[in-house]
């Protein structure tokens, strides 16, 4: 929404950098379902998907389609070796129980305590929380991939969400297209910034009070 | 010798079942494993008011979505409507009563209503006033937890790959996802499914939906939509 391409694939090649071998792995829609691309071959996961695959694959080519075998949202994906399928309440266990290690979503607001809101516009776009409320819960790990500012160029991410919670306090890592924050016990931390954007700039776009790592990366890429 | 089990029988057959006003229960994700010949019979049935418990709404064209399009539907509950912006626009009209449950819970829910648990503990949006409205707190090792009912329904559809006689059925791939709660969750049980063989030629460890849950086994003509993706 509002990014090109390429900036896109950079918060996704951010978030992969997150990505250990041995995790198991959820990809909401959107930004995030880019992440695979900017996996290195070496790093071996298992993506999980809510509708009941363990061990997803990459989209097919073009006319290896297969209609009963598709991701979350309803696109074709593919079966990775080790990969298995199961029910959907299966599914969900694994979400519950605590077996997701990560778990990288988008947002329409993420505040500065980790609370995040991104399942309903009141009056205006309210699709349900899908899976989101248990996978924001329960993943070991949340990160959120979003544009900094909505469309009206307010900010997204705040000192407290006016839109209502999907979940309070479970964002751990937030990474727009200007900077990358952590949020901790101490606080939200800003501690990374994409070239050529300056403090300057984040200051300005973000609501939320934050405070600046004393080592602050500037992402090369 | 007839075989005293067998559930095969046709779309006009099972029809009957389906009448205005009623609870209907249906199985699929995104309209991936929604049975397409028995969703396309209600349609043409002209059933309407009817209370949905399902996944999502699908897609306008996809799935269930298609009955929800056509104004059949007066209440659903689901976790997801946002690839209907249809369903979307019939709840801002006050046309369609949704409630929301969060994903694993609606189905956890589901498979409740069909395994005869009145309910679950959820401490899924304890805290959310969307998600906890008007439900019982109960404590538990001294945690608060949602008190979730179960979900049942007069009928239940599903899709299934292949079923033999009795209904044991066997699904393909992601399209499994919720259709083997939905299958227990029916007080009738309808599977539509792309194969169906003998009596003992599934192997016992691969049925994945005992038959003993299923009424009435239907063959598929297959999808009659297409996909978002084509």
């Amino acid at each position: 929404m509002g990014l090109g391409i390429e900036t896109r694939h950079r918060l996704a090649k951010r978030a992969a950098e997150e990505i250990k071998t041995g995790m198991v792995v959820n990809l909401g829609i959107g930004i995030p379902s880019l992440v695979p691309n900017h996996l290195p071959e070496d790093i071996k996961v298992m993506f999980h998907a809510e509708n009941g695959i363990v061990g997803m694959g990459p989209s097919p080519n073009s006319g290896d389609e297969d209609e009963n075998l598709c991701n979350a949202g309803g696109f074709p994906v593919t079966l990775n070796s080790g990969g298995s399928y199961c029910d959907s309440s299966i599914a969900f266990g694994i979400i519950r129980s605590g077996r997701i290690d990560l778990t990288i979503l988008g947002s329409l607001q993420v505040s500065q305590s980790g609370d995040l809101a991104n399942w309903i516009v009141p009056g205006k776009k309210v699709p349900g929380m899908g899976g989101a409320m248990e996978l924001a819960q329960k993943a070991k790990k949340v990160i959120v991939l979003m544009n900094h500012c909505d469309k009206n160029g307010s900010p997204k991410i705040v000192e407290k969400c006016t839109l209502p919670l999907t979940s309070s306090g479970t964002v751990n890592m937030i990474v727009t297209e200007l900077a990358v924050f952590q949020v901790t016990e101490a606080g939200l931390i800003l501690t990374e910034i994409f070239p050529p954007f300056e403090l300057e700039t984040v200051r300005s776009k973000t609501e939320a009070v934050f405070q600046v790592s004393k080592n602050i990366r500037r992402i090369a890429y | 010798m007839e075989n005293p089990f067998n559930k095969v029988t046709t779309l006009d057959q099972v029809l009957d079942f389906f009448h205005d006003g009623m609870t209907l229960m249906f199985g699929g994700f995104g309209g991936v494993g929604s049975p397409p010949g028995l969703i396309g019979g209600i349609l043409e049935k002209k059933v309407k008011h009817l209370k949905l418990i399902g996944n999502d709404t699908g897609f306008p064209d996809i799935g269930i979505g298609k009955l929800v399009s056509n104004g059949r539907v007066d209440n659903v509950i689901a976790s997801h409507i946002g690839s209907n912006p249809i369903a979307g626009r019939l709840m801002h009209e006050g046309k369609l009563d949704v409630e929301f449950s969060p994903q694993g819970i609606l189905v956890e829910r589901i498979r409740a209503g069909g395994v005869g648990l009145p309910g679950i503990l959820s401490d899924i949006g304890t805290d959310n006033e969307i998600v906890a409205k008007d439900k019982p707190l109960v404590e538990l090792n001294g945690k608060k937890y949602l008190v979730e009912t179960a979900l049942t329904a007069e009928v239940s559809i599903v899709y299934a790959k292949k079923a033999d006689e009795y209904g044991n059925l066997i699904y393909d791939k992601s399209a499994r996802n919720t259709n083997p709660l939905v299958a227990m969750a029916g007080k009738i049980t309808i599977a539509e499914v792309e194969e169906i063989v003998s009596l003992g030629s599934l192997s016992p460890e691969e049925i994945i939906t005992p038959g003993v849950f299923v009424d009435y086994v239907i063959p598929s003509k297959g999808v009659n939509w297409k996909w978002a993706w084509e």
